[in-house]
């Protein structure tokens, strides 16, 4: 166990569709990676690609978005509006240096807790096998000056000090 | 996070659920780590205990609010559309805004899906820091409350609509009841008999048009579509098209010269299924509400060769109107009833049946026009000649039903309404009857009773899934005949059985246009097109969209009896909102902080409410908080950071990401 590498994976999930699969799987008690962390929000579409920039320079090594299915968005398309920035965002990340593959979009409906801890722990190991997403010590290459209120500097050194103990 | 906010004193609550949490999270070392650990973020004081949600539970939040002054409240416990506005209601009567409060999931998102509890005590550690992280970020809201127009829109005039609108009418309060056929009635107006009772489909559902096409609570709104809604609940404005009847309502008496001097015969493939036929002018059947006729403008002489009017000239009170126009039609209201019903699979698509190849192949809507009394044989089971009764009969189960090739769901009714057909053609012709199913599916009360009748009454039960119905003779027993080809899976062998009708049970569908109506109105479908419920079984007659409501088929299949309930269930719903007059919205909303506003107008075209709107006086955008459904893409979009969302705001999200990330798993299971 100390030799496999466990990844840190944030969950962006939507309030109508993917939060209530995650809910589904928990009722149905399916068992699924424990390395995703959720945050719920209303619908995909309120994700600003900043967030998933945020969770990847603050220490996660993988960030899973996930909606409502084409056509079945609570609020009519705007899942579309989050299929495009992610797209976006890929080649962004790409740009960066960083492995789009860190990014993966999920589609799963309020029905579909199987497929939510079926994709969940898949992409665990994908991200598993990518290995930790290195920054340096500094804190990486990101600068994160874009406008949006920062996090107090000690809950970031806190993340870097766990990040010395993995085997790189 | 400002020094300012440094100042919130958080309680961190931890539930143990009994041992739903506790059983897999160690609950006491999240406690005492959240109160060790978030000092920090400005929690203090953590507590654990065995049942958050229960009155001993709530008192504790509520006394430490009170005695400790706390000004944000997180509970780690279930999932937050199950207690969020419990502990919300909680920290309310304590004094704090309810929004103040938050929940971190640990027991579907952790102690449920989970198993090493070493990993589950950390996962929640980090769950909790990120619930911290947030409430802290959390603003102070206040409920929106909007006024109920007690006018309520019902679409759809089959019974789970009548029932609907005769509920809200009787009740004391306006219905618009918009119905797309000529009359009401819906499917159920062209069954003869229903089961498991048998009795008179018509003799059941006319008292109730009656009574709907009377009532002076009920403007009836037939031969109309919905064409467009805007607005929200409590407020909708609805524009629906009424199609030109080109007759006269206020003078027609229903005295229905027209249509017996109307020269032309059209074939009736809406309510007779294709058997019977109707004039060019005409009412889909006798009881037919409202009684006033629609005239066919494709098929009517005059609109084709310009000259009969026969309907004109014998009209005693000049009721045709040839030159009437579609009218629209502008309504206000507050609460809305989708109940747009089904529509029949079509048999065609199984080609191996071979429906409308071969002539003595009918659907289930057919024969139920075939044995109606009122129907174009007046009830006699004849075969497609129109008069050779059939001495054997084949029904086939679950036709495009429980099929991976066409629909996966059951139907629901076909079992019953097969084994209806199946006394039907027993008692009027003495035929031998074979039924074909997969599983015999008689839930509910008094159906497995009919099915034992059925048994008893000698009908034949095959047991498989019909494989092809063809013409094609081996032998002399089955020239002329239909061969169903059938593995019998209970004698375990192949079986060919010759038969002079084959009745297919056709599934429902839902209707071809599910999908864009449920866009205009706001809600979703299913994939497979059924309109979705907000809770499957706790909340079955709401949507997502406030103030939409579905009833009867439009939700999924269902027999009379559910649709019933279900009107009434959407009726008693909208009602409770009507009586509270006014309310309450999630002040959930984005807003725009117009110094920020560059004008750029993205924003505009991403609002699916076109709840943003461009002033260009001033050159910014402004957002309409009444049609504001608080998604956030507007949020995430807007290149300036002007817009914000409450309940979800950039900081509040950052925050939560921090707080998540500030213990990782690598420290876990050394």
């Amino acid at each position: 166990m100390t030799d496999k590498f466990e990844p840190t994976i944030i969950g962006f999930t939507c309030n109508w569709c993917s939060y209530r699969a995650a809910d589904l799987a928990g009722t149905a008690r399916m068992k699924y990676a424990p390395n995703v962390r959720l945050i719920r929000m209303m619908c995909s579409g309120r994700l600003d690609p900043t967030f998933v920039l945020r969770a990847l320079s603050n220490g996660a090594d993988g960030v899973m978005i996930t909606g409502c299915h084409p056509g079945e968005c609570h609020y009519v398309e705007q899942n579309y509006k989050a299929l495009r920035r992610y797209l976006l965002l890929k080649r962004v990340l790409k740009g960066m240096g960083i492995e789009p593959e860190r990014v993966k979009l999920v589609w799963a409906s309020a029905a579909e807790g199987a497929r939510f801890a079926s994709e969940t722990t898949l992409f665990v190991e994908e991200v598993r096998k990518l290995g930790p997403l290195n920054w340096g010590k500094d804190h990486g290459p990101l600068t994160m000056d874009d406008g949006l209120s920062h996090g107090d500097t000690s809950q970031s050194s806190i993340v870097d000090g766990q990040k010395e103990e993995v085997p790189a | 996070m400002s020094d300012e906010k440094k100042q919130e004193r958080v309680g961190v609550y931890v539930c143990h659920c009994g041992s739903n949490i506790a059983g897999t999270v160690d609950v006491v070392d999240v406690a005492k780590w959240a109160e060790e650990n978030l000092k920090g973020k400005g929690v203090v004081i953590s507590r654990e205990y065995k049942f958050m949600c229960s009155s001993l539970g709530q008192e504790l939040i509520e006394k430490d609010i009170r005695e400790l002054g706390l000004t944000r409240v997180v509970v780690a416990a279930c999932s937050p559309h199950l207690h969020e506005k419990t502990f919300r209601t909680a920290a309310a009567n304590a004094g704090l805004n309810p929004y103040l409060c938050e929940l971190a999931s640990i027991r579907e998102q952790v102690s449920w899906v989970h198993t090493d509890k070493a990993v589950a005590t950390e996962k929640s550690k980090a769950v909790v820091a990120g619930a911290v992280s947030r409430v802290v970020e959390n603003v102070p809201l206040d409920e929106i409350k909007v006024p109920i127009n007690p006018n309520t829109l019902i679409v759809g005039g089959g019974i789970a609509g009548i029932q609907a609108a005769l509920e809200i009418a009787n009740a004391g309060f306006h219905v618009y009841l918009v119905e797309r056929e000529p009359s009401i009635g819906g499917h159920m107006a062209q069954f003869d008999k229903t089961f498991p009772t048998l009795d008179c489909s018509a003799c059941i559902l006319t008292p109730r048009m009656v009574e709907a096409g009377t009532h002076p609570n009920i403007t009836m709104l037939t031969w109309s579509e919905v064409v467009n809604v805007s607005g929200y609940v409590g407020s909708f404005s609805v524009t629906i098209k009424k199609k030109a009847r080109c007759v006269k309502e206020d003078l027609c008496t229903g005295c229905a010269i027209c249509i017996e001097k109307c020269p032309k015969k059209v074939v009736d493939d809406v309510f007779e299924a294709g058997l019977g036929y109707r004039k060019a002018i005409y009412t889909p059947f006798a009881q037919a509400v409202p009684k006033y006729p629609v005239l066919d403008k494709e098929n009517c002489t005059y609109f084709i060769k310009g000259t009969c009017k026969a309907c004109e000239k014998f009209c005693p009170t000049e009721a045709i109107d040839f030159n009437q126009q579609d009218e629209m039609i502008n309504v206000d209201v507050g609460n809305i009833i989708l109940a747009t019903g089904f529509e029949l699979f079509d048999a065609r698509r199984i080609t191996n049946y071979g429906y409308g190849r071969l002539p003595n192949v009918f659907t289930s809507l057919e024969f139920e026009r075939l044995s109606n009394a009122a129907g174009p044989t007046n009830g006699n089971i004849v075969l497609r000649d129109g008069k050779t009764t059939p001495k054997s009969v084949a029904i086939l189960h679950c036709v495009g039903s429980r099929d991976k090739n066409y629909n996966n769901y059951c139907s629901v009714i076909c079992c019953m309404q097969s084994l209806k057909f199946a006394h039907l053609v027993e008692e009027r012709t003495g035929a031998t009857v074979y039924n074909f199913y997969i599983d015999m599916r008689t839930a509910f009360k008094g159906y497995d009773e009919f099915y034992q009748r059925v048994l008893d009454e000698g009908t034949l039960f095959v047991r498989g899934k019909v494989a092809e119905i063809t013409d094609a003779a081996y032998n002399s027993d089955e020239k002329g005949r239909l061969i169903i080809q059938v593995e019998d899976t209970l004698a375990g062998k192949q079986r060919r059985i010759p038969v002079d009708m084959a009745i297919l049970s056709s599934g429902l569908e839902p209707q071809h246009d599910s999908k864009e109506v449920g866009k205009m109105f706001g809600i979703s479908c299913s994939t497979d097109g059924w309109f979705t419920e907000k809770h499957p079984k706790l909340d079955p007659v709401a949507t997502m969209t406030d103030g939409i409501y579905i009833a009867g088929c439009a939700q999924g299949p269902k027999d009379i009896p559910s649709s019933v309930a279900q009107g009434a269930a959407a009726a008693a719903r909208i009602l409770d909102k009507i009586l509270q007059k006014e309310v309450t919205l999630e002040p959930v909303k984005a807003s725009v902080d117009l110094e920020k506003c560059s004008g750029c107008r993205i924003c505009n075209g991403l609002c699916p409410y076109n709840a943003i709107s461009f002033l260009a006086d001033r050159n910014v955008s402004e957002i309409n908080l009444a049609l504001c459904q608080g998604c956030g893409t507007c949020v995430a979009a807007c290149p300036a950071g002007a817009i914000s969302g409450t309940g979800f705001s950039d900081e509040q999200i950052l925050a939560q990401i921090d707080g998540l990330l500030l213990r990782n798993l690598e420290s876990v299971g050394d």
